[in-house]
């Protein structure tokens, strides 16, 4: 046997792809899983058809899972994929485009029947055809090696067939020096109620690590040692994880009783099944009948001085607009999460995109304004949700929470807070009347704010002698009553958006990035595009470019200094997976020259792409 | 919660300094004044009594009792009752909505709400016509009708409230007018008293848009022959002299027919309690076309879980199972590592 050298790698780029049907992001998961346990630093996208079980075999059917694992701080899944694990033709068509020479390709020859290349589309096998030589290609039998190892244990070829991905992932986890006992342990818990189906996968996962040992096939193996994080306790979580958490920790902050109203929706529905496992923590799931009624029912709990969110995408969106309204008239505390994918309409149901930034700002009816938080990576979800849910709370108000359905799905090492480090949010509730008339008799004021939030009381049912009525028709200023007097509906309108605009004296001012200190450029990003947009400042900057950059997560109201900062850049480039919401908004607000940057082709930026911008921008300087 | 009896009070304790704005004439006082007057009957606390509305008429009922009271919007009021009453089982929760905020835009979420049983009473306001927005016909408009928006006659087929009801499987069913106080309590009243969700259909007089659309059935002098006394374990007979009974057919159906001494025997014995909705839904078809007998009172009264109490329970049982929840165990759920 040949022993292959040991070679040290910084990072690596891997992309499994296969039909909708061969657990590729099962396979892609767990050699995350893997990874964070050694140590690395890493991050994933997930990428896969809106459609449960496209026709198999085809374009329309593949799904990815690219991770990138490192020994150094990264932010991004990788643009390029180093290596592709394709487990028939399909999966090497979708993603060829994106290797660049000399990427290593490892495909499952036995696949790549006349049938399947046919489904693919292919009129050749690229495999012969030589178009893929500028590729380090591996053709493993992957199917056939897995039947022959399952055979032994009783499994029947065709079920054993669906271990192949699990030879895949032994094989790759050889390649990479990756230990093997935790997927095992992994393996033995998953399976515990399926015993042939537990030994089928674990002899394939065993098989494709020998195979990579023996079979002389690989010139090389590799490693990536372990990046120096900072010391503490880590779990790899994606960012609808993250932000369940984050909503059932802010409501124990708040020492509130967490309700979701929710109507199940691509890419948010994981939120409501994270929530619905935790009911240990008083957390109330209500699936509701539709959208609308998801958001009702959480205005309704909030009313009865429960923290009420509800969840959803764009579509969804749509439909609670006029219940957001609502929420802004009550002035009543509520989280809407919203998930962004590709729209209009259906749209891309499973792809990222952040163009609901203009929706969340401006989309109901009359001057209604609400704060909009964004979460910049998966494990920032947390975070995100925790400040929505204070700015809810504290401001009494509707707040939009901003996150995608790349950071729903794609993970990251998150270093695990104390408890007890997290902040306390004061519900604050009325207790007594706040209001006397010239006779001495006492009222409460529902509408009677606080002078310097301009929040009003939250007094929910219950309470003797606090007794009041609600409504969306307009009130008068202090005493709550409908009122239809113009001068005190243009107050209103002024005490909220001036509520809103308030909020400004609790969020912090920007941290620009800027080590220079006297750079040209600054990029503004926002949201989920944290990763590529850094990576590809830090690429500007190894190629000499003096580039600033902030990334926002208040969106609004924008922090307290973004004018200042801006103001001191001759150029500012604002990166959206939009057609430049942002950038729209920037200009507005400061009237900046914002230059824009836009994508929307259902993936995040490439670091690339942000690098070649800047270059762009700032051309020879 | 405090248990101290609760205080005596009058109708002035549940009414608020608010002035009414219903036209004059309108059926929607004498609604008011029959649930002002019953509520310090039925042994609950203002604060803990909690009235929501949708759009419409009917809903500013909510700004003229003392409790607490959120005025909504079109149609979601049975949302956002479900959502109260799941958060905060103490409260009486009560939803007041008319027969274009309950039966058009908002039918999905009534629906909804009646077949998962959430503890809320409903009263619906039917006066088979938009007011608010000045005269259109809504979906229990007679076929025909004819408005400003159907100048030539209304098309659609109307919907009865009862057999929607009882169709989604409401576990209580009950139907009332504006001319009958008493009626009308005690319907309120045992709606109030059943554990889940329960609803009331009232006819209500639209004196503007819609006048006398009730007259033949429920004036005092067309009462007698027109209306049909529903009590449980009772001949369904009705009529001046009592004269006609309800018999049951062989398809399932119900037909009213003179009493005779050869059929007395088989005239229909109410029953609130059939589990089946199949009966009390047959009842409510009495009325299928206009100006005939029409059944009042309980159609229909089953116990059956209540939703918001199995959502608690739900929690209680996952509590005792897995302890009260912690934060610290909660992040290293899905495993984790420690660097040094």
């Amino acid at each position: 046997m040949k022993q292959q050298d040991l070679s040290t790698l910084d990072s690596v780029v891997l992309r499994f792809a296969g039909d909708s049907g061969d657990g590729m992001q099962l396979t892609g998961e767990r050699f995350t899983s893997v990874s964070a346990l050694f140590g690395n630093d890493l991050a994933t996208l997930p990428d896969y058809p809106a459609e449960i079980r496209a026709p198999a075999g085809t374009l329309a059917g593949v799904s990815s899972f690219q991770v990138q694992i490192s020994n150094h701080d990264i932010s991004t899944a990788g643009d390029t994929p180093n290596v592709l694990v394709a487990m028939n033709p399909a999966g090497l068509r979708a993603n060829i485009g994106l290797l660049e020479r000399g990427a290593t390709i490892i495909v499952n020859i036995d696949a790549f029947d006349e049938r399947s290349l046919a489904k693919a589309g292919y009129d050749e096998n690229p495999l012969s055809d030589g178009t893929l030589g500028q590729f380090t290609v591996y053709e493993v039998p992957m199917t056939s090696l897995t039947t022959e190892v399952c055979k032994e244990a009783g499994v029947k070829p065709r079920d054993a067939e669906r271990s192949k991905n699990f030879f895949a992932l032994g094989l790759v986890s050889w390649l990479y020096s990756r230990p093997i006992e935790s997927t095992n342990a992994w393996i033995e818990k998953r399976f515990a109620k399926v015993p042939m189906v537990l030994e089928a996968n674990r002899r394939a996962f065993r098989a494709g690590y020998d195979f990579g040992e023996t079979a002389e096939l690989f010139d090389a193996r590799y490693e990536v040692t372990a990046a120096p994080f900072p010391s503490g306790e880590y779990a790899n979580i994606t960012g609808n994880t993250a932000l369940a958490w984050g909503l059932i920790a802010a409501a124990q902050k708040a020492s509130l009783p967490l309700f979701l109203g929710s109507y199940p929706i691509t890419p948010a529905s994981d939120i409501l099944h994270e929530l619905a496992k935790h009911k240990e923590f008083g957390v109330r799931t209500f699936q509701a009948e539709d959208e609308i009624a998801g958001i009702a029912s959480a205005i309704g709990a909030s009313y009865g001085g429960a923290l009420g969110v509800t969840t959803t995408s764009g579509p969804g969106l749509d439909l609670k607009s006029e219940a957001i309204g609502l929420a802004i008239s009550l002035e009543i505390p509520l989280v809407i999460v919203d998930v962004q994918r590709g729209g209009p309409s259906t749209g891309l149901p499973t792809k990222v995109e952040q163009a609901d930034l203009l929706h969340a700002m401006y989309g109901r009816h009359g001057e209604a304004p609400v704060p909009i938080v964004s979460a910049i990576t998966p494990g920032d979800c947390f975070n995100a949700a925790f400040e929505a849910v204070r700015i809810a709370v504290t401001y009494r108000t509707p707040v939009l929470l901003l996150t995608d359905a790349y950071l729903a799905n794609g993970t990251e090492p998150w270093l695990i807070p104390h408890p007890d480090d997290l902040p306390v949010v004061d519900p604050h509730f009325a207790s007594a009347p706040n209001h006397v008339d010239d006779d001495g008799t006492e009222h409460f004021w529902p509408f009677q704010r606080d002078p310097e939030t301009l929040a009003r009381p939250w007094a929910p049912p219950g309470v003797p002698g606090l007794e009041h009525r609600l409504g969306g028709l307009e009130k008068a200023d202090g005493a709550g009553t409908v009122s239809y007097d113009g001068r005190n509906h243009e107050k209103m309108s002024h005490l909220r958006a001036d509520k809103v605009a308030g909020i400004v004296a609790t969020i912090p001012d920007v941290e620009v990035d800027d080590p220079s200190g006297d750079a040209d450029l600054i990029v503004v990003g926002w949201g989920g595009t944290y990763g590529a947009v850094a990576t590809g400042v830090a690429r500007a900057r190894a190629n000499g470019k003096k580039v600033a950059h902030v990334q926002l997560r208040h969106l609004h109201p924008f922090p307290g200094n973004l004018g200042d900062v801006l103001s001191r850049y001759a150029h500012v480039l604002v990166p959206e997976l939009n057609l430049g919401q942002l950038s729209k908004l920037l200009r507005a607000e400061y009237l900046v020259n914002a230059t824009s940057l836009s994508k929307m082709q259902g993936v995040p930026f490439r670091a690339a792409e942000i690098a070649a911008a800047i270059d762009d921008v700032l051309g020879g300087q | 919660m405090t248990t101290t009896a609760v205080p005596v009070t009058t109708r002035k304790d549940w009414s608020s300094d608010q002035e009414v704005r219903w036209c004059p004439g309108c059926g929607d006082y004498s609604i008011l004044a029959a649930v002002q007057m019953l509520m310090p009957d039925l042994g609950v606390r203002r604060e803990s009594t909690v009235f929501v509305s949708g759009i419409g008429c009917a809903a500013r009922f909510p700004y003229y009792m003392n409790t607490y009271g959120v005025h909504t919007i079109h149609g979601r009021a049975p949302a956002i009752a479900t959502g109260l009453a799941m958060a905060r089982p103490d409260l009486d929760v009560f939803v007041i909505s008319g027969d274009g905020d309950a039966l058009s835009i908002g039918g999905n979420h009534l629906i909804h709400a009646l077949r998962r049983n959430i503890n809320i009473t409903i009263l619906l306001f039917n006066n088979r016509i938009y007011g608010l927005t000045k005269g259109q016909y809504s979906p229990t408009s007679e076929r025909g009708k004819v408005t400003k928006s159907t100048p030539v006659g209304s098309l659609d087929r109307p919907f009865d409230p009862v057999s929607l009801a009882v169709g989604a499987e409401a576990t209580f069913v009950a139907r009332t007018h504006d001319m009958d106080r008493a009626h009308m309590q005690e319907m309120i009243r045992r709606a109030h008293a059943h554990r889940g969700a329960s609803l009331v259909e009232v006819y209500q007089n639209c004196n503007v848009f819609n006048d006398a659309a009730f007259e033949g059935i429920t004036s005092k002098e067309n009462r007698g022959a027109m209306l049909i006394q529903l009590r449980h374990g009772e001949a369904i007979r009705f009529g001046a002299e009592n004269e006609f009974g309800v018999f049951r057919l062989p398809d399932g159906g119900v037909v009213t027919d003179r009493v005779t001494s050869d059929n007395e025997a088989h005239v229909l014995v109410h029953n609130e309690h059939v589990e089946d909705p199949s009966l009390a839904f047959s009842l409510s078809r009495l009325t299928i076309s206009d100006h005939e007998p029409t059944p009042m009172g309980v159609f229909r009264d089953v116990s059956s879980v209540e939703y918001g109490e199995s959502a608690s329970a739900q929690i209680v049982q996952q509590q005792s199972e897995k302890g009260l929840g912690d934060l610290a165990s909660l992040f290293r759920s899905n495993g984790s590592w420690t660097v040094k």
